[in-house]
């Protein structure tokens, strides 16, 4: 069985987002990047599966030069190999030229699954995993929280998590499959892991090497246009009620709850 | 210049930091109360591979430079000294005199099962009479057929009582001293005529415990014999030099903790109507922190990175331990005062540190024996 986990680098949750000066980016300096957390849940499920049904398990991902220490933290975690889309054309693509270049990637695999995080937390769109089911012709199901192999081999029964409850779908490999919180615990990468994973490869592909032409890719192909980012407005100040009553102030308090934060 | 990481080592501070938040920081407070650190947290951290961090590839550890062992004190002691303490035996003073001064057979028979964490270690030098005076040491090893006898006591010997296996500083030699009288020995915990005395308690956490070591006709086998009779002492100075380092690599990660929490703390206390962050007297303690940390990383990775390319000279080791160490002295303090009255409260988790922060001055050469080490350096130019 042949896996393929896509993979995003992003910041740390608990990274200070600050604006670049001409608002058309954050500033990148001092930023703690990590692995997209839901990624992990990707990860880990490649690895289990390939520790039960055998196979090879492949980390793709697109970005910069820094985004190699998340895939090596996808290898030490166990998988097999890497290959970097890296090339400045694919910088500022959107989330239709993203796709493009991940499905030139992993088209040549010829994967028998495709694993994605439910979305990054960093965009929070969620489109790339759909769109890149659509260009590579497959079935996909998002938001996995459970997954059983088929006894086949090559289909799965898959819970996803929708609004108010779960809903269970079979589907044939190939296929793209989104996973969310709850699937399974991530491993931590051991040091001994780590050591390994210095020596797997992880192949460049440029956009040359792609077979995308540039106008697929990059600013010039995005649909998008980001005219320019806002910070979050500042919390405003808590309301305090004192020297008053107590049972008028938390009368006070609910309705408040109820009417402005509405919350109960 | 390049001052940045190589990307192993980032990935290894990003695994390691995220597993000490994750799993480690979550257990201090709860490790300072009932002063136990779990089975499940040990069998973690062996399983993560981190009592073998130095030891060579061939004796299945992970050959990490002095760099890559700073880098994981940091993240590990950013979380609670002890986890630090547990694996620095294996990865340091326990493991260290059988790496540089074993035969191929002791390397064989104990490095790979310390990697991995099966076999504790610790190492024992100081005697009630010997302190910053190591070469005072009167405990005896005497050769009787193929064995040695050992008599005579250590004490202060961090984690004796949780070691199998021990690397034992004794006279073989009384009129040669520490000019080839002294010899390094390994024993093992169920050596015959061996025993742990008391624990002493200390003012510190005591999660992991300082112990007496009692050797009456103590039967070790000739073939424990660390390198040559005579080598005791090369051997004593070679340890604990590696060792000063990581002091400077732990008071880093303790200075980060501090630094965090007393942020967190000076901008949600508010006092007369005001976060007390807001105060010139807080800002000025915080940023004076802030500098002390900053130079301490400097100076130990530094310090580790000429290691790592050979060079032992300028006794740097020594200024590192002495610097961070004072410095993190420094920083507890301000932290306590920052925190006012719950600074000095068991419930929140500065004074742990600040009392954890004192024994650093002291073990493994104190302050004092550190300026006597560098002033030599400086005097003999
Ligand atoms: C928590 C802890 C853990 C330890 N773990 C270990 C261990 O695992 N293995 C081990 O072998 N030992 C261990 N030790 C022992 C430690 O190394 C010694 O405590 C240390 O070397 C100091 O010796 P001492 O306590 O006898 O103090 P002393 O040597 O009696 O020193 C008392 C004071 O006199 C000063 N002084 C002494 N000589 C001079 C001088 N020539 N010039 C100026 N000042 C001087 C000292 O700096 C100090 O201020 C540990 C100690 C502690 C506290």
């Amino acid at each position: 069985m042949k896996i393929v986990v896509c993979l995003k680098q992003t910041p740390d949750t608990e990274a200070t987002i600050k604006l670049t000066a001409d608002k058309q980016g954050i500033e990148e300096q001092n930023i703690k990047w990590v692995m997209n957390p839901y990624d992990e849940y990707a990860v880990e499920q490649a690895l289990r599966l390939k520790e039960k049904h055998g196979g090879e398990t492949v980390v793709v991902c697109m970005g910069p030069d820094r985004v190699t220490e998340a895939m090596r933290t996808a290898l030490a975690m166990g998988m097999d190999k890497g290959v970097h889309l890296k090339d400045d054309a694919f910088a500022h693509s959107d989330a239709t030229g993203t796709a493009k270049a991940l499905a030139a990637a992993i088209k040549p695999l010829s994967p028998d699954l495709i694993l994605c995080g439910r979305q990054a937390i960093d965009w929070d769109m969620a489109q790339v995993p759909a769109i890149l089911a659509e260009l590579l012709d497959m079935p996909q199901v998002t938001v996995v929280a459970k997954m059983e192999m088929g006894a086949d081999g090559k289909s799965a029964v898959c819970n996803r998590r929708i609004e108010g409850g779960e809903e269970v779908v079979e589907v044939k490999f190939p296929a793209v499959l989104t996973c969310d919180k709850g699937l399974n615990e991530p491993r931590y990468a051991s040091l001994p892991g780590i050591m390994k994973a210095k020596k797997k490869e992880i192949k460049p592909l440029g956009l040359a090497e792609s077979g995308l032409s540039a106008n697929d890719v990059g600013k010039a192909s995005s649909k998008v246009q980001i005219l320019e980012y806002l910070p979050l407005p500042e919390r405003p100040p808590g309301k305090v009620f004192k020297e008053q009553e107590t049972p008028d102030m938390v009368k006070q308090v609910v309705k408040l709850l109820r009417e402005e934060a509405k919350i109960i | 210049m390049n001052f940045d990481l190589p990307e192993e080592l980032k990935v290894i501070r990003e695994a390691t930091r995220k597993f000490a938040e994750k799993e480690l920081i979550p257990i201090s407070q709860h490790m300072e109360e009932t002063k136990v650190m779990p089975a499940e947290i040990i069998a973690k951290l062996k399983e993560l591979g981190y009592f073998g961090i130095v030891t060579p590839v061939e004796y299945g550890g992970m050959g990490l430079s002095n760099v890559g062992h700073c880098v994981i004190q940091e993240e590990l002691a950013r979380a609670n000294l002890a986890f630090c303490l547990l694996i620095s035996g294996n990865n340091g003073i326990g493991s260290m005199g059988i790496l540089y001064f074993g035969n191929e057979a002791q390397k064989q028979k104990y490095l790979p099962r310390m990697a991995t964490g099966e076999l504790l270690s610790c190492f024992a030098l100081t005697e009630p009479n010997a302190g910053s005076d190591a070469a005072a040491i009167q405990m005896k090893a005497e050769k009787k057929g193929d064995q040695y006898i050992l008599n005579g006591m250590k004490h202060f010997i961090t984690r004796a009582d949780i070691s199998d296996v021990f690397t034992v500083i004794a006279v073989t030699d009384k009129a040669k001293r520490q000019k080839g009288g002294f010899s390094a020995f390994i024993v093992e915990k169920d050596a015959p005529g061996f025993k742990i005395g008391k624990l002493q308690d200390s003012m510190g956490s005591d999660i992991l415990h300082q112990c007496e070591m009692i050797f009456e006709d103590c039967e070790v086998p000739a073939e424990n014999l660390l390198g040559q009779e005579g080598d005791g002492w090369k051997a004593a100075m070679r340890v604990l030099e590696e060792g000063r380092l990581g002091q400077g690599a732990r008071s880093c990660g303790m200075a980060r903790r501090l630094i965090d929490l007393c942020v967190d703390h000076a901008n949600t206390r508010v006092q007369f109507g005001k976060p007390i962050a807001a105060n010139q007297a807080i800002q000025w303690m915080l940023a004076d922190m802030a500098v002390e940390l900053y130079a301490m990383q400097c100076m130990t990775y530094d310090a580790a990175w000429r290691l790592d390319q050979g060079d032992r000279t300028q006794a740097r080791a020594s200024k590192v331990k002495l610097f961070c160490t004072e410095a993190i002295g420094r920083i507890a303090d301000r932290a306590v005062q920052i925190f006012g009255g719950m600074g000095y409260m068991r419930e929140a988790p500065i004074e742990s540190i600040y009392r954890e922060a004192r024994a650093l001055r002291i073990y493994e050469g104190t302050s004092e024996i550190q300026r006597l080490i560098i002033s030599r350096d400086v005097l003999n130019k």
